[in-house]
């Protein structure tokens, strides 16, 4: 019965289509109308209020640099301990289960955990001081200490959402055929050769899902930046969260969201470019 | 965005509409103040007690309290009867969310609720749009610790910025630590410690002097201050934490934000006035206020909220209970909680110094309140944060301020000169 068939596809992705129509490109639509009206009439009022703004070449400064330092970081740490659990027989779910314990936590409860680990009070600077090495509290995130407060941001950062990377590394790693690894041993490659000529490009479609969702999740970073640098770490969504509450000017927050918004975008197409995979070069 | 939120707000509203229509009766009371699960529970069983009717007491972060005002009104269909909130966040909602109550203003003419008070709750309208409700300040707290370290002949009760920084020095020396402490944070109040305190005790006002003078030597005086201040003041939102942890010995905070340290170690704390300046000791009282929003579905209930809530018993309770002061003519009671008494010691200490400085809040800047804040706030961080020049940052900055007057044409408030239309930044 083909006409039956026919609409049968339509009708099931339907709710979903009204779903995303209803909730995301109506929102999306009144939130770029929202950033093109300002209080002064000016089509760019907005644009030019946020690029004007103290903190916003500031934010974008971090969250470049953390992007740039955490996405590469949580890549190679994904693939690391991904090759070793493929290597693990007994007790490979265990392993996997406490590697992927941090997905299972938001955001800001991750950035509260780790402040609790790193402010004033907190257990690394009792550990520390157990051990002698400090004579008293010692501060990390303050504003006068830039660079340890990056430094625990990134470690933050990189525990909470290496897990995802993982996750879709393990399943690219499940679809490559052993076989090709068998054979290219029995010539005689050496393991590093085999994970650069065979591992790596056959992984090449996983990791361009890991890529592009961690870069532009990091794009957004937000709550666990907010948990650990207040207004000491201004990033794109923390600015976007302050004039839209504190400041209360919806205009120039929605200006932000489409900033941030554009550079996600821009990132995807980036890595669809890069790392086009032809469909022969498919395990 | 504010649009989407605000259609889902609608949406979510109506919703809550549809299943609380059965309950015609009730009387919402939304508030944005007690909102932590104990004092809202005081609110509930014991300051709305004796209310006839049902009351139900609903509480909100400002920022959704923002949204679902206008979000009602948008929908068309109010479910909440009276609201409590403070000043600055009534003022977006004139005129759209609220309606008048002049008729209650007269109800309430005979409690003593004083003058001024009762003008700010026009909101530079010529209608009462709400009733004033409760009020606070900011107070100085600090570690009987540090009283040794104060400078030779200082009284805490009458200190001066400058015996402030002496003292803070003095700390840092002695202890190593820098133990001053502000509530730079996100959250923190301190562009009201820029406007109420800082600016009316160093230049006298704080929209006209903006770039004075004297308002450069009074940031000057603020990085000397901050230079002796605990770095981890940008991450501090209340100053409760930071003072039980020892980490900072003088703070300066909203009193509801240091309540808890109070009343967990009374014996810990002394609490005084804040510092004068050469022009007085600027302070500035916090509001609360009630009002009734437009086409309240239970205006009769809301009158009987407000009335309560005024009445100078209930007032006395809600000081003893939550630690926010009478508007009305009352007396306290002798017997207060040991914490919510060195509160009331310092703000009646604040309220009767001699060389005090009154500021009253903002009014008339509408939905600009933000971002009036923020002026104040990226002065600071220009100035005592990134260390620019002093003179450029407040040249730049007058500008903004300036710009946020003629749009708002807000006229000055006090201890700003009165000015015809919009207050001029000289």
């Amino acid at each position: 019965m083909p006409t039956r068939a026919n609409w049968i596809p339509y009708a099931l992705i339907a709710p979903s289509v009204v779903f995303l129509g209803a909730l995301f490109i109506v929102p999306l639509v009144q939130t770029i109308w929202l950033s093109f009206s300002s209080d002064d009439g000016t089509l760019l009022g907005n644009y030019a209020r946020m690029a004007g703004d103290l903190n916003f070449s500031v934010a974008i400064r971090n969250t470049f640099m953390l992007t740039l330092v955490v996405v590469p970081l949580q890549v190679a740490l994904a693939i690391g301990m991904a090759l070793m659990i493929s290597k693990v027989g007994k007790g490979r779910d265990l392993i996997l289960w406490v590697f992927t314990i941090p997905l299972g936590i938001s955001d800001l409860a991750a950035g509260l955990a780790w402040l609790a680990i790193l402010q004033n009070s907190g257990y690394l600077n009792s550990a520390l001081y157990g051990l002698g090495l400090i004579q008293g509290q010692t501060g990390w995130l303050s504003q006068e200490t830039p660079v340890t407060l990056f430094i625990g941001i990134v470690l933050a950062e990189v525990w909470r959402a290496t897990a995802i990377v993982l996750v879709i590394v393990i399943a690219g790693l499940q679809l490559i055929p052993k076989e090709f690894s068998e054979a290219a041993e029995i010539f005689g490659a050496k393991p590093w050769t085999r994970f650069c000529k065979i591992t790596l490009p056959l992984l090449k479609p996983s990791l361009q899902s890991a890529l592009i969702l961690r870069t532009v999740l990091a794009f957004e970073v937000f709550a666990v930046v907010y948990a650990l640098g207040g207004t000491n770490f201004p990033v794109l969504a923390g600015e976007a969260y302050n004039w839209q509450n504190i400041n209360q000017n919806y205009g120039v927050a929605a200006a932000y969201a489409v900033l941030i918004m554009a550079i996600s975008i821009a990132a995807t197409v980036f890595y669809l470019r890069v790392l086009r995979v032809r469909p022969e070069q498919l395990p | 965005m504010k649009q989407d939120m605000l259609r889902t707000a609608a949406i979510a509203v109506a919703m809550i509409g549809g299943l609380s229509a059965a309950r015609a009766q009730e009387t919402v009371f939304y508030s944005t103040q007690l909102r932590p699960i104990e004092e809202a529970t005081k609110v509930r069983d014991v300051l709305l007690k004796g209310i006839a009717g049902k009351v139900t007491y609903v509480v909100d972060e400002p920022p959704a309290f923002a949204v679902r005002m206008k979000a009602e009104t948008q929908a068309g269909k109010r479910t909440v009867s009276v609201v409590g909130a403070l000043h600055g966040e009534l003022q977006p909602h004139v005129p759209d969310d609220l309606q008048p109550v002049d008729d209650l203003a007269a109800k309430v003419a005979s409690l003593g609720i004083p003058e001024n008070l009762m003008t700010l709750g026009k909101l530079g309208t010529d209608k009462q749009q709400y009733i004033p409700w409760m009020q606070a300040t900011y107070i100085m707290v600090a570690n009987k610790q540090a009283l040794p370290f104060l400078p030779q002949g200082a009284d805490v009760n009458a200190l001066t910025y400058d015996q402030l920084l002496q003292w803070g020095k003095t700390i840092a020396e002695k202890t190593g630590q820098r133990r001053l402490g502000f509530p730079a944070g996100p959250t923190g109040l301190l562009p009201r410690f820029f406007q109420g305190y800082f600016y009316p005790s160093f230049t006298g006002g704080v929209v006209t002097p903006f770039k004075s003078a004297d308002a450069e030597k009074g940031w000057e005086t603020m990085k000397a201050l901050w230079a002796v201040s605990n770095p981890n003041s940008t991450n501090y939102n209340f100053m409760n934490e930071p003072l039980l942890a020892g980490e900072v010995w003088v703070a300066w905070d909203h009193v509801a934000r240091v309540k808890d340290a109070l009343d967990a170690q009374p014996d810990q704390f002394v609490t005084f006035p804040a510092p004068a300046g050469p022009k007085g000791r600027g302070y500035m009282p916090v509001v609360a206020g009630l009002a009734i929003p437009k086409d309240a579905p239970n205006r009769a209930g809301a009158v009987a909220v407000i009335e309560h809530l005024t009445k100078p018993e209930v007032q006395v309770q809600t000081a003893a209970e939550v630690g926010f002061f009478p508007v009305v003519k009352a007396e306290l009671p002798t017997n207060l909680r040991p914490g919510v008494k060195l509160l009331a010691n310092a703000v009646a200490a604040t309220q009767g110094a001699k060389d005090a400085v009154v500021s009253l809040l903002p009014v008339g800047l509408g939905a600009k309140g933000g971002e009036f804040n923020k002026v104040y706030n990226d002065t600071f961080q220009r100035i005592v944060l990134r260390n620019e020049p002093v003179k450029t940052v407040l040249e730049d900055q007058a500008k903004v301020l300036d710009g946020l007057m003629k749009q708002t044409n807000a006229p000055c408030w006090s201890p700003d000169k009165a000015s015809q239309g919009a207050c001029p930044v000289n």
